[in-house]
C-alpha cells in the first residue's frame, strides 16, 4: 500500500471537516468538525515524519493534540455559556457583533 | 510747494467722530449730534483758515500738500497717501464743510424724533470725511478711496430707514449704479498706470503731452463713465430719483450739493487728460446735453416734490458736465455753477424738508397747495432758491448758467449753435418745472385733505435755510464779479490762459436770450397751473408726460436690457454650478458610499460565512502558490 494514501485520507478528512464547519449550524457539531480538521492535520504530520524518516512531524502532532485539548476546554466553556444565556447552540444566532 | 500739517485733520476729525458715535452706542444718544455738528464746523473752520493762508501767498505757492504716510512701496512703484489742497479743492472743501455744517444743524431738528439720530449723524460725518478725502487726494488712487467712501455713505444714508423694503431697494439700486461707474474709474487708473507708470495728478499732468491720443481718449472715456455713475448722468441716472428715499437733509447734502457733483470735480481735476482727448470731450458734451434735457423733461412731470428736485439736480449737473466738455474756458464756469447750485439746491431741498415737516411727511405736491400762507419763512427762502435756479438776474443761478450758455454759443460753428439752443431750451424747461413746483406747493387751492394746518418749522431748521438762501442770492455775483472764480481757478484748469476763439455772440445778447427763455418758461407754467389743481394726478395725459412720469423708461430699459439677461445668466451659471460642478463632487462621494455599502455586506456577523471566506481565501492562496511554483 502506497504511503500517499495516508495523505489522501488526511485531505478527505480535512475537507469533510471544513465543509462541516461551513454548512452546520449546531456549535457542537462545528466544534467536532474542527477537531476532525485538526486530526486530519495530525495524520498528515505523522505521514510526513514517516516519509522523511525523522521525528519532527510526530513531535508537532503531540503539540497539536495539546493545543486541541486546550481549545476544547475553552471552546466548550464558551458554547455552554452561550447556550445557558441564549437557550440555543446555533452559531447563526450568535451574530450580535454585527449590530 | 507749501506743506501743511492741518490737512489731515480735515479728514481725520469727522472720521474719528463717526467711529466714536458708532462705537459708543446708546451712551452717545444724548450728545452725539452735537459733537458731530461741532466736528463738521471745526472742519469748516480749518477750511477757512487754509483759504486765508492761501490768499496770503503768491499764485504759484498757493497749492498745499501734506504727505500722511507711504501707502504702497513696491520697487519703483510708490504711492503716498498724501493730500493736495489747491485752488480747486479749497472750493470743494468750503462747500462740503460749509453746507455740510448747515445741514448738520438742520438735521438736529429734522431728525429729533428719530430714534436713530446718532447713527444718522455718524453716517453724515463719515460722508464728510470721505468726500473731503475725494477732493483732497493728490492721486487717482487716493481719490478712489474717497470715491468709494462717499458711495458707501450714500448707500447707508439712502437706506437709513431700511425697515421699509422700498427704501432698502433704492439704496441697493444707487449702490449698484454707482458701482458701474466705479469700474470705469478703476479702469482709468489702471490705464493711466500702464501708460504713465504714475497715478498722481502732478505726475500724469507732466507727461500728458507725450502720451498717445488713444490712451488719453481711453482714460478720458473711463473717467467719464465714473463721472456718469456718480453724478447721475445719462444713461446711469436712474438711481437719483429713488435715492430720494433717504432723509431730506441727505438729499440736500449728498444728492444735490456735494456727492453728485463729484463727477464734475473728477473731469475738472483731469482737465489735462480731457484737453488732450477731443473725442472724449465730445462725448462729455453729448452726455451733458442729453442729461440736461432728460432731467428737465422728467422734472416737468413729477408730482413728488423731492423727485422733481432730484430731476432738476440731474439737469443742472448736465449743465456742469456740458461746461466741462467745452475745454479750458468751461471748467471755471462748471465749478461756478456747481457752487451756486450747491447753495440754491440745498436751500430748496431743505425748504422741501421744512414743508414735509409741516405736512406730516407728505411729498406729493398734488396734496399741497396754498402753503405759502402758513409757512411764510419757508416760502420766502424757497422762492429765493427758485429765482436763483431759473436764472433771474441778479440771483446766483443767472450768472453761472448765463456763462455756460455763453460758452456753449462760443464753441463755434454748428456745434456752438446747437449747444447754445439746447442750453437755452433747458433754461426754459427749468423755468417751467420750477415754477410748477412753486405754484403747486405754495399757491393755489389747499388740497391736503385734513383739518390740521401746516405749521412753520423750528428755528433750528430755518436758520440753515436762510443762510443757504443768502448764498443762493449772493454767491453768483460774488464769484462772477471781476472774474473772481475764473482767475482763482486759472492756474489749475486753464494754465495756458486760453480765451474764447472769438466772441461769436455778445455776452449781453446771451443774457437777453437767457432771460427771455426764462420768461417764456415761467409764463407757460403760470398759464397752465393758474387755476384749480386736482389733488389726483390726471390719468389722460399725452405720451411724453406718461414717459416722463416713468423717468423716460430708463428703468424699464435697464431692466429689460441689463437686469433680466443678467439674471438669466446668473441663473444658468447657478444651474451649471449646481448640476455639473456639484454633480461631480456628489459623484465622488456617491462612489465611496456605494463601495462602502457593497463591502459592508461581507461583514454580516455569521460565523459560518466568515469561515467560508477563510476557506476560500486559503484555497486561493494555495492555488496561487501552486501556480507560481509550477
Amino acid at each position: 500500500m502506497s504511503i500517499a494514501n495516508y495523505l489522501y485520507l488526511s485531505a478527505i478528512l480535512f475537507t469533510i471537516g471544513a465543509v462541516g464547519v461551513v454548512v452546520r449550524r449546531n456549535a457542537i457539531v462545528v466544534f467536532m468538525c474542527i477537531e476532525l480538521m485538526l486530526n486530519a492535520a495530525n495524520l498528515a504530520f505523522v505521514t510526513f515524519a514517516r516519509i522523511n524518516g525523522n521525528l519532527d512531524g510526530q513531535v508537532v502532532a503531540f503539540f497539536t493534540m495539546v493545543v486541541a485539548a486546550c481549545e476544547v476546554v475553552v471552546g466548550l466553556a464558551i458554547i455552554v455559556t452561550i447556550y445557558r444565556s441564549r437557550r440555543s447552540a446555533s452559531v447563526d444566532d450568535a451574530s450580535l457583533l454585527k449590530r | 510747494m507749501t506743506t501743511s500739517s492741518n490737512l489731515v485733520w480735515l479728514i481725520a476729525l469727522p472720521l474719528i467722530c463717526s467711529a466714536l458715535l458708532l462705537l459708543a452706542g446708546k451712551r452717545a444718544n444724548a450728545w452725539g449730534h452735537l459733537v458731530a455738528t461741532l466736528v463738521s464746523a471745526s472742519a469748516f473752520a480749518i477750511g477757512v483758515v487754509e483759504l486765508f493762508a492761501m490768499l496770503g501767498r503768491d499764485v504759484q505757492d498757493r497749492p498745499v500738500t501734506q504727505k500722511v504716510f507711504t501707502w504702497i512701496s513696491v520697487g519703483d512703484f510708490k504711492v503716498d497717501a498724501s493730500l493736495l489742497l489747491d485752488q480747486l479743492s479749497i472750493c470743494f472743501v468750503l462747500l462740503i464743510t460749509g453746507v455740510g455744517t448747515l445741514i448738520h444743524i438742520y438735521s438736529i431738528a429734522y431728525m429729533s424724533h428719530d430714534r436713530d439720530r446718532r447713527r444718522f449723524f455718524a453716517y453724515l460725518n463719515l460722508f464728510i470725511a470721505a468726500m473731503l478725502l475725494l477732493v483732497l487726494g493728490d492721486s487717482y488712487l487716493n481719490l478712489y478711496v474717497g470715491w468709494e467712501g462717499v458711495g458707501l455713505a450714500s448707500y447707508l444714508l439712502i437706506g437709513f430707514w431700511n425697515e421699509k423694503p422700498a427704501y432698502a431697494t433704492a439704496a441697493k439700486k444707487a449702490f449698484i449704479a454707482n458701482r458701474v461707474g466705479d469700474v470705469g474709474l478703476s479702469l482709468a487708473i489702471m490705464i493711466a498706470f500702464a501708460t504713465f507708470g504714475d497715478v498722481t495728478f502732478k505726475g500724469i499732468q507732466a507727461q500728458a503731452d507725450q502720451a498717445s491720443s488713444s490712451a488719453m481718449t481711453a482714460i478720458g472715456l473711463m473717467l467719464l463713465l465714473a463721472a456718469v455713475g456718480k453724478s447721475a448722468q445719462f444713461p446711469l441716472q436712474a438711481w437719483l430719483g429713488d435715492a430720494m428715499a433717504g432723509p431730506t437733509p441727505v438729499s440736500a447734502l449728498i444728492h444735490a450739493a456735494t456727492m453728485v457733483t463729484a463727477g464734475v470735480y473728477l473731469i475738472t481735476r483731469s482737465n489735462f487728460i480731457f484737453d488732450a482727448a477731443p473725442t472724449a470731450q465730445l462725448v462729455v458734451i453729448i452726455i451733458g446735453v442729453i442729461t440736461l434735457l432728460f432731467g428737465a423733461v422728467i422734472g416737468m412731470a413729477k408730482d413728488d416734490i423731492k423727485k422733481a428736485l432730484a430731476a432738476s439736480t440731474m439737469s443742472q449737473i448736465g449743465y456742469m458736465i456740458l461746461a466741462t466738455g467745452l475745454g479750458p474756458i468751461g471748467y471755471a464756469f462748471a465749478i461756478m455753477h456747481l457752487l451756486t447750485h450747491g447753495f440754491f439746491k440745498a436751500s430748496m431741498f431743505l425748504g422741501a424738508g421744512s414743508v414735509m415737516h409741516g405736512m406730516k411727511d407728505e411729498v406729493n405736491m398734488r396734496k399741497y397747495g396754498g402753503i405759502g400762507k402758513y409757512m411764510p419763512f419757508t416760502f420766502i427762502t424757497f422762492g429765493l432758491g427758485y429765482l436763483a435756479i431759473i436764472g433771474v438776474p441778479p440771483f446766483s443761478g443767472f450768472y453761472s448758467k448765463d456763462k455756460i450758455i455763453e460758452t456753449a454759443f462760443n464753441a463755434g460753428g454748428l456745434k456752438g449753435v446747437l449747444l447754445g439752443v439746447a442750453t437755452l431750451f433747458g433754461a426754459t424747461l427749468t423755468a417751467f418745472y420750477m415754477t410748477r413746483v412753486v405754484i403747486m406747493t405754495f399757491f393755489g387751492n389747499e388740497r391736503w385733505g385734513h383739518k390740521d394746518e401746516p405749521h412753520e418749522s423750528p428755528a433750528l431748521m430755518l436758520i440753515p435755510i436762510s443762510l443757504l438762501s443768502i448764498g443762493s442770492v449772493a454767491s453768483g455775483f460774488l464769484l462772477y464779479r471781476n472774474h473772481a472764480l475764473e482767475y482763482w481757478l486759472k492756474p489749475i484748469v486753464n494754465p495756458a490762459g486760453e480765451q474764447h476763439l472769438e466772441e461769436l455772440v455778445q455776452p449781453i445778447v446771451v443774457s437777453a436770450l437767457a432771460v427771455t427763455a426764462v420768461i417764456i418758461g415761467v409764463s407757460i407754467a403760470i398759464k397752465k397751473y393758474r387755476g384749480e389743481i386736482s389733488s389726483e394726478a390726471p390719468v389722460k395725459v399725452n405720451l411724453l408726460t406718461k414717459a416722463a412720469r416713468r423717468d423716460l423708461y430708463q428703468d424699464d430699459f435697464n431692466e429689460s436690457v441689463f437686469m433680466r439677461p443678467g439674471q438669466s445668466v446668473v441663473k444658468s451659471l447657478l444651474n451649471f454650478d449646481y448640476k455639473v460642478l456639484d454633480g461631480l463632487v456628489r459623484l465622488v462621494g456617491g462612489i465611496s458610499i456605494g463601495a462602502g455599502q457593497s463591502l459592508r455586506k461581507f461583514q454580516n456577523g455569521y460565523v459560518r460565512s466568515y469561515a467560508l471566506m477563510m476557506v476560500v481565501g486559503v484555497l486561493a492562496l494555495l492555488i496561487t502558490v501552486w501556480l507560481m511554483s509550477s
